[in-house]
């Protein structure tokens, strides 16, 4: 097919010039997550391109089936590994679903909270990373900067950067350490200092600007039918979020915008995710204020771990914690899909329980996939230079998008 | 005799001289950009591991060029061994040889001698430093079509391309320096530049060119290869441009050519808009400050002192140049050909009829 359309497209060129095909990656310094462009170039303008993925192919949803479902967890920290809390939460969101039970209220403004915070360092590494890519190095450095003060907390809050392992099943680890609120207050000064920055080096910038206007469009009819969500959508001008359209946690219980675009270029992308920082930032700030004192985990012994002095102290204890670690939490046959709002885009768990303390079958709706699949049609008839920032602002996480 | 022996040493003074200013902009490059992103930078290999403070000068100088010449000297095999050999020293020679038509001092006066401190006298300057900066892009074409690598061959194509592209007005926007002095010689137009505008202003050639100035620093940007027009190297779409399929010396020596570039770009920057060595209110004889105040100084340290007025300025412009490296993102192929042709050309073109125009109002 792609060998047809070059050769067709070849016949309308100049008859002196040839058609060039290159392969971009599996190595290549843009294409971080390591994918491969099959490229057929008329000098550097893009003819075909045939995007190849699945380097980073685990076989993350055949894992998952031999492993109960708290061990699931730390594996889908590895799915968008710049934002693992959102992929935890969906987990475990689903898992409970299908147990038909739901986590405490402190424990959702928990996990919403990290949500966000996850969400705001996932924006910052790809705007960060597509400045980069672009040639404005230093801005990269802010957007990182701006992003450990956020694993800062992350890590305050479960004790890892990347590999959080933060939900189980009916809760959360641990509790939010002392002052966490204030701590969260005073990084946002940090990053809204970092944005502002950004805000002068980039979005004012001539150059930055004239690399993404116009670039990589893809227009709204095409964004649906190619299944992308997300960023990408929403700068196509769809205003479809997870978070707005079918809101899981409490997300109906804060007041937030959905930025969209107009264009559909990768601007719009740029800018899109650059105001869903600000509303992260707003959402936190609201369910700061809303979050209740009270338990992270839910209060049944079948599916929380016992206290550890019980585990010690009497034989119950250690029989439950036992039967939890080797069996694992018993849900009942069914299926269920839950979709979360991922830093790309509709993060989706569908899982089928068989009744087993294991997962039957786990399928992880990845939402940089379908936006890898536009790639090719988002970049036909631009130029080499394009494909940098076009792909990074599709921001395929090779981990979630080969799983 | 004594004349040959003189021009030989100024000619190693200044190669030895802009071949180390070249390693220290590059530790200058790593330490700055370090302090604008705010990382700590080199800061490896101190002197016999004991400076209290150390600040990776040892390791960019020393510790890095013995890393990168005891390379393996990879070739990849089917290379056109001759040309992938002969581009580096294609793309070095020009480089180092464009700086010796640069003045960088007045006469210096020794005994009954007077020393013109400027390796070569030309009095076509100008051109010999445009003639050789347009041949170091031979290098560059030649890296990239000998490598036998795509990314090469597309980095030299892009080169090839922006050199046509931004010559044009780097030359025009030349044009309208030359016209306001009235030479080519450098040492001239640098000797031009020692009046004041009203008594206070230096009569430096960015009161006359402004427009010049601005054509000049962002051709000669483009004209070394840096960032927002270093797209025939572009990491991060070409790999490493023309030369990715370089390793070890010949790789280092590409390195450095941009280097020499910026230096030169700085210095001819400094010669044609801000003076030179010149110094402001300092003649060759003495300190003449407004109101007749006159204090004569010795013609060595006349001279030492604007020698180091020269070094300042084109060490402020290097510096320049690596801040706008490491703040700005690059263009895109198409939009820097469009920058090139459609508006650097038609401003340079114009500033060459308004000199013109100002020239025959002033003489008339």
């Amino acid at each position: 097919m792609a060998e047809a359309l070059a050769r067709q497209l070849e016949d309308t060129l100049d008859p002196t010039s040839e058609v060039m095909s290159l392969q971009m990656g599996p190595s290549h310094p843009a294409t971080h997550g390591t994918v491969k462009f099959n490229l057929k170039l008329d000098g550097e303008k893009i003819l075909d391109m045939d995007v190849e993925i699945g380097y980073l192919h685990r076989g993350f949803e055949k894992m998952c089936e031999q492993r109960t479902w708290n061990h699931v967890v730390p594996y889908t920290d590895r799915l968008n590994y710049i934002s693992p809390l959102i992929n935890n939460a969906g987990f475990a969101l689903a898992a409970e679903r299908l147990l038909d039970i739901q986590a405490p209220e402190r424990c959702q403004y928990i996990r919403m909270i990290m949500s966000e915070i996850s969400r705001m360092a996932d924006h910052f590494t790809c705007l960060g990373m597509a400045a980069a890519e672009a040639g404005a190095i230093s801005v990269a450095f802010y957007g990182l900067e701006a992003r450990e003060t956020l694993f800062d907390i992350i890590t305050a809050v479960t004790g890892a950067r990347l590999t959080v392992s933060y939900a189980r099943v009916g809760g959360v680890t641990q509790d939010l350490p002392e002052g966490f609120a204030e701590r969260v207050r005073g990084a946002f000064k940090d990053i809204r200092a970092v944005m502002s920055d950004c805000d002068n080096l980039l979005s004012k910038n001539r150059i930055f600007i004239e690399r993404m206007s116009g670039v990589g469009v893809l227009s709204k009819e095409d964004a649906i039918s190619y299944g992308v969500t997300g960023p990408l959508l929403r700068a196509s001008g769809v205003a479809y979020d997870v978070r707005k359209s079918d809101p899981y946690l409490f997300y109906d219980r804060v007041d937030f915008d959905v930025p969209t675009g107009t264009e559909g270029d990768n601007y719009d992308r740029f800018s899109v995710r650059f105001e869903e920082i600000r509303q992260s930032m707003r959402i936190i700030d609201q369910a700061l204020d809303q979050i209740p004192e009270g338990p992270v985990r839910v209060d049944d012994p079948r599916i929380s771990l016992p206290q550890k002095k019980d585990v010690y102290g009497n034989i119950e204890g250690l029989m439950n914690h036992f039967k939890l670690v080797i069996e694992g939490v018993k849900i009942p046959p069914g299926e269920v899909y839950q979709a979360v709002e991922g830093g790309n885009g509709e993060l989706g768990f569908y899982l089928v329980s068989d009744g087993s303390g294991r997962p039957y079958r786990v399928r992880v709706r990845p939402p940089c996939f379908f936006g890898m699949a536009a790639l090719g049609q988002m970049l036909k008839g631009y130029m080499i230079s394009d494909i940098i920032t076009t792909f990074g602002m599709v921001n395929m996480i090779g981990g979630e998008c080969d799983r | 005799m004594i004349d040959i022996a003189i021009s030989a040493i100024l000619t190693v003074f200044i190669l030895a001289n802009i071949m180390n200013l070249g390693g220290l902009l590059l530790w200058v490059e790593r330490k700055g950009s370090a302090i604008l992103q705010d990382r700590i930078g080199a800061n490896r290999a101190a002197l016999l591991g004991k400076l209290p403070i150390n600040i990776g000068i040892i390791n960019t100088l020393v510790a890095d060029p013995i890393k990168l010449f005891t390379k393996e000297d990879f070739v990849p095999p089917n290379a056109d061994k001759f040309l992938h050999w002969m581009a580096p020293i294609l793309a070095m020679v020009p480089a180092l040889i464009a700086f010796i038509a640069i003045p960088f001092g007045d006469i210096l006066v020794i005994g009954e001698r007077e020393i013109n401190l400027q390796a070569a006298n030309l009095n076509v300057g100008i051109l010999y430093i445009l003639g050789m900066v347009s041949l170091g892009v031979y290098g560059v074409v030649l890296a990239g079509w000998a490598s036998n690598s795509r990314w090469a061959l597309l980095g030299g194509i892009r080169a090839s391309a922006q050199m046509i592209s931004y010559e044009i007005a780097l030359g025009l926007a030349l044009i309208g320096v030359v016209m306001t002095f009235g030479t080519l010689d450098l040492q001239e137009i640098a000797r031009a530049q020692g009046h004041m505008i009203g008594g206070v202003l230096p009569g430096w050639g960015i009161f006359y060119q402004p427009v010049a100035f601005f054509i000049f620093l962002t051709a000669g940007i483009a004209e070394s290869k840096r960032i927002p027009f270093d797209l025939p190297e572009a990491e991060a779409e070409l790999i490493s441009g023309y030369f990715t399929e370089y390793s070890g010396a010949k790789q280092a020596t590409f390195m450095l050519v941009d280097f020499l570039e910026s230096i030169i770009v700085a210095g001819l920057i400094t010669t044609l808009f801000f003076g030179g060595w010149q110094v402001p209110f300092l003649m060759r004889d003495g300190l003449h400050l407004p109101g007749d105040i006159f204090y004569p100084l010795p013609s060595l340290l006349v001279t030492l002192v604007q020698h180091g007025a020269f070094v300042t300025k084109l060490a402020f412009f290097c510096w320049l140049q690596i801040m706008i490296r490491w703040t700005l993102p690059r263009f895109r192929y198409d939009q820097l050909i469009n920058l090139g042709w459609k508006i650097l050309l038609p401003i340079a073109l114009a500033n060459v009829l308004v000199t013109g125009l100002m020239i025959l109002i002033f003489q008339a």
